[in-house]
């Protein structure tokens, strides 16, 4: 492999020098934080004629999102980017952009939602898009943001997937923080990711329409067919990272385990908080505990199959979730992971994490309590209480 | 009527539909209740084509021959035709 240099670049410099590469033809966005940075670079690489696209400042999330839409069912290779209350305010055209099985690519900057206001970190805003049937990816890191929306077109464009992908990447913690970033050639990319024009789209030569009214005999018919398309389409992610891979050195997994192998906890975790963990599992390790981790890569599909290898022998299992699911018994990504384990007839005791809302700082310290408990719970077998809420007063 | 519909793998991804679908979406599908027409005390006053609001109902001319006939394909089982017929000829049968 050759040597490449790297650039210093934050999270959102980083989608942006992305996206640029990507040669997108359609830019609709409106300005959020943490998110803005992204578009602002996009935008002056437009004005300075690096990136040949229409940039469109609409005036809302709701009309960026549908103007990726429609921009896509034309045909044109289509970015846009949000945050909390703007992810919030895409809600409905999510579902609407999934089930007409468009390729458009987002940026997320997780964010927290109001009330009360905070610019921060957490996965509020994510969370109540689970269930749009859109393919989400999580990274960890600048680099890994750029890897993923490379990833996330060639993901979108394939015509056995034809999804939407949203790739999350945490709000200041990865969009404001610069790192050195290993860029891909501008040829690498094209040759990677080339955009191709799909067959069904607005075309006034071959007329069609796109999600007119749907009888009864239809619609469960059509969301089927796109649920199908997003739980299928797990193998093509793994495809393409492998493949990306190949030509960059770096591959990702569904799931990242570290020192899983022996373990006897492990502690799953999603987005920017598993450097954390994998750090304090690193000295933990040091200390001869045998303790281990796993960072979630791919929250939609869920990559079940993947993760119950890894946990088949851990005598306790704890699940970090970054926002609170008010009412339900227990957190998102939790939920999950205890439904694959039970449906596996794997009966490890789990425990839930709810942690680092609103920008708090999670530290390798909170890291080491929750190893403590999940530790506590090995020797018992039993998980008393099933849910502890790490730094909270009180 | 009951139409063989496709399979959800055999409809096209993203739920397009053509130009002229009109013609191949039979709307007729929704229907509960089916007019039938008793044919030997229907007088052929075509009350109940002009009330059918799709409108699916026909006269059928063959030689000197004519006969109400209805549109299954499209007739959605409203039941003004029944509710309007001065003979009260027509019945409105569960499918």
């Amino acid at each position: 492999m050759k040597t490449v240099e790297p650039i210093l670049l934050s999270g959102n410099l980083a989608a942006a020098y992305a996206i640029k590469q990507l040669d997108v033809d359609v830019v609709a966005a409106y300005p959020i934080t943490p998110q803005t940075t992204i578009i602002e670079k996009i935008s002056e690489y437009v004005a300075d004629g690096e990136l040949d696209a229409n940039f469109m400042l609409v005036e809302s999330e709701h009309s960026a999102i549908s103007s990726c839409l429609s921009a896509a069912s034309a045909g044109a290779r289509v970015f846009t980017s949000t945050s909390s209350q703007g992810l919030l305010l895409m809600h409905e055209i999510l579902f609407i952009t999934s089930a007409l099985r468009l390729p458009v690519v987002m940026a997320v900057a997780n964010r927290s939602v109001s009330a009360p206001i905070n610019i921060w970190c957490d996965h509020g805003d994510i969370m109540p898009q689970r269930d749009v049937g859109w393919i989400q990816l999580f990274a960890e890191s600048a680099q890994e943001a750029y890897d993923k929306l490379i990833q996330a077109y060639r993901i979108s464009e394939d015509p056995r997937v034809r999804l939407p992908v949203m790739v999350n990447a945490d709000g200041i913690i990865l969009s404001h923080t610069y790192e050195p970033v290993f860029p891909l050639e501008d040829s690498e990319v094209a040759s990677f990711a080339p955009w191709k024009l799909y067959p069904l789209r607005l075309d006034p030569e071959n007329p069609l329409t796109m999600g007119a009214f749907g009888y009864p005999e239809y619609y469960f018919e059509t969301r089927y067919q796109s649920a199908k398309a997003l739980e299928d389409s797990i193998g093509i992610i793994s495809e393409v990272d492998e493949k990306f891979g190949e030509i960059s050195g770096r591959k990702y997994g569904a799931v990242s385990p570290f020192r899983c192998e022996d373990a006897d906890v492990i502690l799953i975790s999603m987005g920017s908080i598993s450097e954390t963990i994998r750090a304090t599992v690193r000295k933990l390790r040091e200390k001869g505990e045998k303790v281990g981790m796993m960072s979630l890569k791919l929250f939609r599909p869920f990559p079940f199959k993947e993760m119950m290898g890894l946990v088949k022998d851990a005598k306790a299992v704890g699940v970090v979730d970054r926002a609170l699911s008010p009412g339900a018994i227990v957190g998102p990504v939790f939920n999950d992971i205890t439904s694959a384990l039970y449906l596996s007839k794997m009966s490890v005791p789990c425990v839930n994490f709810f942690t680092g809302l609103g920008g708090r700082d999670v530290r390798m310290a909170d890291v080491r309590d929750m190893f403590e408990k999940l530790k506590e719970v090995a020797k018992t077998g039993v998980a008393k209480e099933h849910r502890f809420y790490v730094g909270l007063r009180g | 009527m009951k139409r063989e519909l496709p399979r959800w793998d055999e409809m096209e991804q993203g739920f397009v539909t053509r130009t002229l679908t009109e013609m191949v979406n039979k709307t007729g599908t929704w229907r509960t209740f089916k007019p039938v027409i008793n044919h030997s005390r229907c007088t052929k006053c075509r009350w109940c084509i002009i009330y059918c609001p799709e409108p699916c109902i026909h006269m059928e001319v063959s030689g000197s021959d004519e006969k109400i006939m209805i549109d299954y394909d499209f007739c959605k089982g409203c039941g003004i035709c029944a509710e309007e017929c001065p003979v009260k000829c027509i019945d409105m049968v569960e499918e």
